[in-house]
């Protein structure tokens, strides 16, 4: 008897919750593995899906949205071990699957913490309401590959935007990996979109791309790149989150302010009055 | 039309300097480097003063004035203490609010009822305001900061803030600038327009009198280019702007890699949205209201009116007869409803939109209005007739002029309405709660009206969704962008 031959899975895109190549046809080497090199076509592609993915994820409601989350977490925890063997650490991944159902909870809070009643001086009822931006790109840590992925992504959508994220280029294993996780979430398509790759290849076009709301510049370590791709983000006034510092812990409480640079305040006016 | 007798308001209030200098580190002091401007009434094009232009030495004398202030004095001065300057400040606008709004009105040309009646007393309201923020800071609501930022239990102020505002406002883009920055714990250098900085020189007067610590406010006056040495000093740790998108635009390419917080309150091209069923009378007044109010230089202006085709014809007859009541004239007359155009420069590109709009194939009427001769004016105008693709229905005209397009369902009114890369402000007008929270829920701005136009508040957060910029003035919101939150 000769052992069983493994079967081996290809790493792919993410995108509109389908798993395609690259259009451009290439991969490259990383982790033992092929994996998809992202064109720039690739990153519109997925700006598109993220797109048509808008009306109806910011239209959830914020029940529904939160449910959606900890669902994901539920699904992490079931692939905790695929994670270990993708050579993330147990509590990275314990504290991955944390901040999925920390953030979860966050869909029903934030706009009654960040939003409310405004006393103003006359007979008018005035309410402060956050909403989504839109579509988001972000920029994915370099590591921790997975905490850091799940702690850029989950604040961006938890809200109702949808995102389009470049993942690690050194370590996209973890992020192909939620990929599937996400695709087994009840997420619609398009909610997340991940591009793995080179980020001088598909930033850039995510940073200046007009219909793209804001741009998460976390995983830019390269300064000159981080301040060429906020130059490209002033075109269309994208909303902006500055690359985290060098020695940013990933474990500690992230704070709301992830969520709230990606959200509008709406303001709506009414008089009093019989 | 009625015949009304003159009511001017005496202008003796106002003690105009014949030269004004740049208010630095207390003091006001003479540019190192700059020339000077001369500040016009636009109603008559009578030299109001000479100020200053600062230059870059001068701009970089008042961030070091700021900086040192910030280490020394009002960084570590209890919040309660920031708090009681603020409510000085506060108490001696309402009571030289009077003297205010005469200078307001003849630096500006807005008719004398808008700046007595709504500039000062919402300057005083927003100083009254974000004074009682200073020693609160930790219940604003911003949670905890994120650890490796972590330098305190609180909130903590981000340093010298580099503020450039407006024409339009003057004194009201002051107040929403340096009230919740000085709350926050900054100091500020503030830059007014190059066509209206008197009464912000008389706000310096007045923190002088309020003993404000010297170098906590600075205010420099100038043109762009001063603006652009101020925003671009390596020295400021925040910059807020409200102006046009274009100058949005090249101030977050210029900060760009750098650590300086930006806020940005740009341009608007605000739908009003009038339902077939609103009461036509109070929508008129509102229509009147979103784009004639401060002769229609307001970012957020009802500028688009979105009318639903079955009322259409009554709606726009009410607006004409309306319209042909406007009272437009000096703007000193208490009974005057429409000033004078800021200058000659905005008449130009009112009337270059204008003619743009002819040009297109819209209608333009405007009601029998005699002009002054002298200063710069524009008789309220209404274009009907317009599609989405006219430039009047896509640019900010910041002026009198008023796009009429019509619609069907109510689907189509919000299609048309977001249709524009800005997002200020909306209008909705219907007697129908449940429609008003459909529509409000999908307009992509940031303050919908509903019902009503043109309304603000120091506790109402008022900003931009898309191209009408980022970050919130007002409210508690209104700190976050003077917070390392």
């Amino acid at each position: 008897m000769s052992e069983r031959v493994a079967v081996r899975k290809t790493y792919k895109l993410f995108i509109g919750g389908k798993f395609p190549r690259s259009e451009s046809g290439r991969s490259y080497l990383v982790q033992d593995s092929n994996v998809s090199l992202a064109s720039r076509k690739d990153a519109r592609d997925a700006v598109v899906a993220a797109r048509a993915a808008v009306q109806g994820w910011a239209g959830a409601t914020a029940y529904n949205r939160g449910q959606i989350l900890y669902r994901v977490a539920e699904m992490l925890e079931g692939r905790r071990e695929q994670f270990v063997a993708l050579g993330v650490p147990a509590d990275e991944v314990d504290a991955a699957t944390d901040r999925w159902v920390w953030y979860a909870g966050w869909s029903d809070k934030l706009p009654q913490v960040y939003g409310g009643a405004n006393p103003v001086a006359g007979p008018y009822f005035n309410l402060s309401t956050p909403e989504p931006t839109g579509v988001v790109a972000v920029v994915a840590p370099e590591a921790p590959a997975l905490l850091g992925l799940v702690s850029v992504i989950a604040p961006a959508m938890v809200t109702g935007n949808t995102v389009v994220v470049a993942a690690s280029p050194s370590a996209p294993l973890a992020a192909v990996t939620l990929a599937e996780v996400l695709a087994t979430s009840d997420l619609p398509g398009g909610v997340v979109n991940i591009l793995t790759g080179h980020l001088t290849e598909t930033v850039p076009t995510l940073a200046s791309h007009l219909d793209v709301n804001a741009i998460d510049l976390t995983g830019v370590t390269d300064a000159d790149l981080a301040a060429e791709l906020e130059v490209g983000a002033a075109q269309n006034l994208k909303r902006v989150l500055r690359p985290a510092p060098a020695d940013h812990d990933w474990f500690a409480d992230p704070g709301i302010t992830r969520m709230t640079t990606l959200l509008e305040t709406k303001t709506v006016w009414h008089p009093k009055g019989v | 039309m009625f015949e009304y007798a003159p009511a001017p308001e005496s202008r003796s209030v106002v003690d105009i300097k014949p030269t004004y200098g740049l208010f630095i580190d207390g003091r006001f002091v003479d540019p190192s480097d700059g020339g000077s401007l001369k500040s016009i009434n636009p109603a008559s094009e009578e030299v109001l003063a000479e100020v200053a232009e600062g230059g870059p030495a001068d701009v970089d004398h008042a961030v070091r004035a700021a900086r040192t202030a910030y280490e020394q004095v009002w960084g570590p001065m209890p919040g309660r203490d920031r708090a009681k300057y603020l409510f000085r400040i506060a108490r001696i606008i309402q009571e030289r609010s009077r003297e205010l709004a005469v200078l307001e009105s003849l630096d500006n040309g807005k008719p004398i009822k808008e700046a007595r009646d709504v500039d000062l007393p919402l300057v005083a309201a927003h100083f009254f305001y974000y004074a009682g923020w200073a020693d609160k800071l930790a219940y604003a609501g911003f949670g905890r900061p994120p650890t490796s930022q972590h330098s305190g239990p609180d909130p903590q102020p981000l340093g010298v803030a580099a503020q450039v505002i407006p024409w339009n406002f003057p004194l009201l883009m002051l107040a929403w600038k340096i009230a919740p920055a000085l709350a926050a714990g900054n100091t500020v250098v503030l830059k007014p327009a190059e066509t209206t900085p008197l009464t912000a020189l008389l706000f310096a007067e007045i923190c002088q009198q309020a003993d404000l610590p010297a170098g906590v406010v600075n205010i420099v006056t100038g043109a762009g280019e001063t603006g652009r040495a101020l925003v671009e000093h390596p020295g400021v740790d925040k910059v807020a702007f409200t102006g046009s998108t274009e100058v949005g635009r090249a101030i977050a390419r210029a900060v760009a890699g750098t650590r300086k917080k930006l806020t940005l309150e740009l341009g608007g091209k605000a739908a009003n949205i009038v339902f077939d069923d609103a009461p036509v009378d109070q929508a008129v007044e509102g229509i009147v209201n979103g784009i004639f109010f401060n002769q229609g230089h307001v970012c957020c202006a009802g500028s688009r009116l979105l009318v639903q085709e079955s009322v259409a014809d009554q709606v726009l007859e009410s607006l004409k007869r309306r319209m042909a009541r406007l009272r437009v004239g000096d703007p000193l007359d208490k009974n005057t409803d429409i000033g004078a155009i800021n200058s000659a420069a905005q008449l130009a590109r009112i009337r270059e939109l204008s003619d743009a709009g002819s040009a297109e194939g819209a209608q333009r009427w405007s009601p029998p209005c005699e002009l002054p001769e002298r200063g710069f004016w524009f008789a309220p105008t209404i274009f009907t007739g317009v599609t989405q693709a006219h430039r009047i229905a896509r640019e900010e005209i910041f002026g009198p002029v008023l796009s009429v397009l019509t619609f069907r369902t109510p689907a189509e009114a919000v299609e048309k309405a977001n249709n524009t890369p800005y997002g200020l402000s909306a209008g909705i007008w219907t007697d129908k709660g449940s429609r008003i929270l459909w529509t409000a829920d999908r307009l992509r701005a940031g303050v919908v009206w509903a019902n009503t136009f043109n309304k603000f508040d120091p506790t109402s957060p008022f900003g931009g969704y898309k191209e009408s910029g980022y970050g919130r003035e007002g409210g508690r919101h209104g700190l976050e962008a003077y917070l390392n939150v």
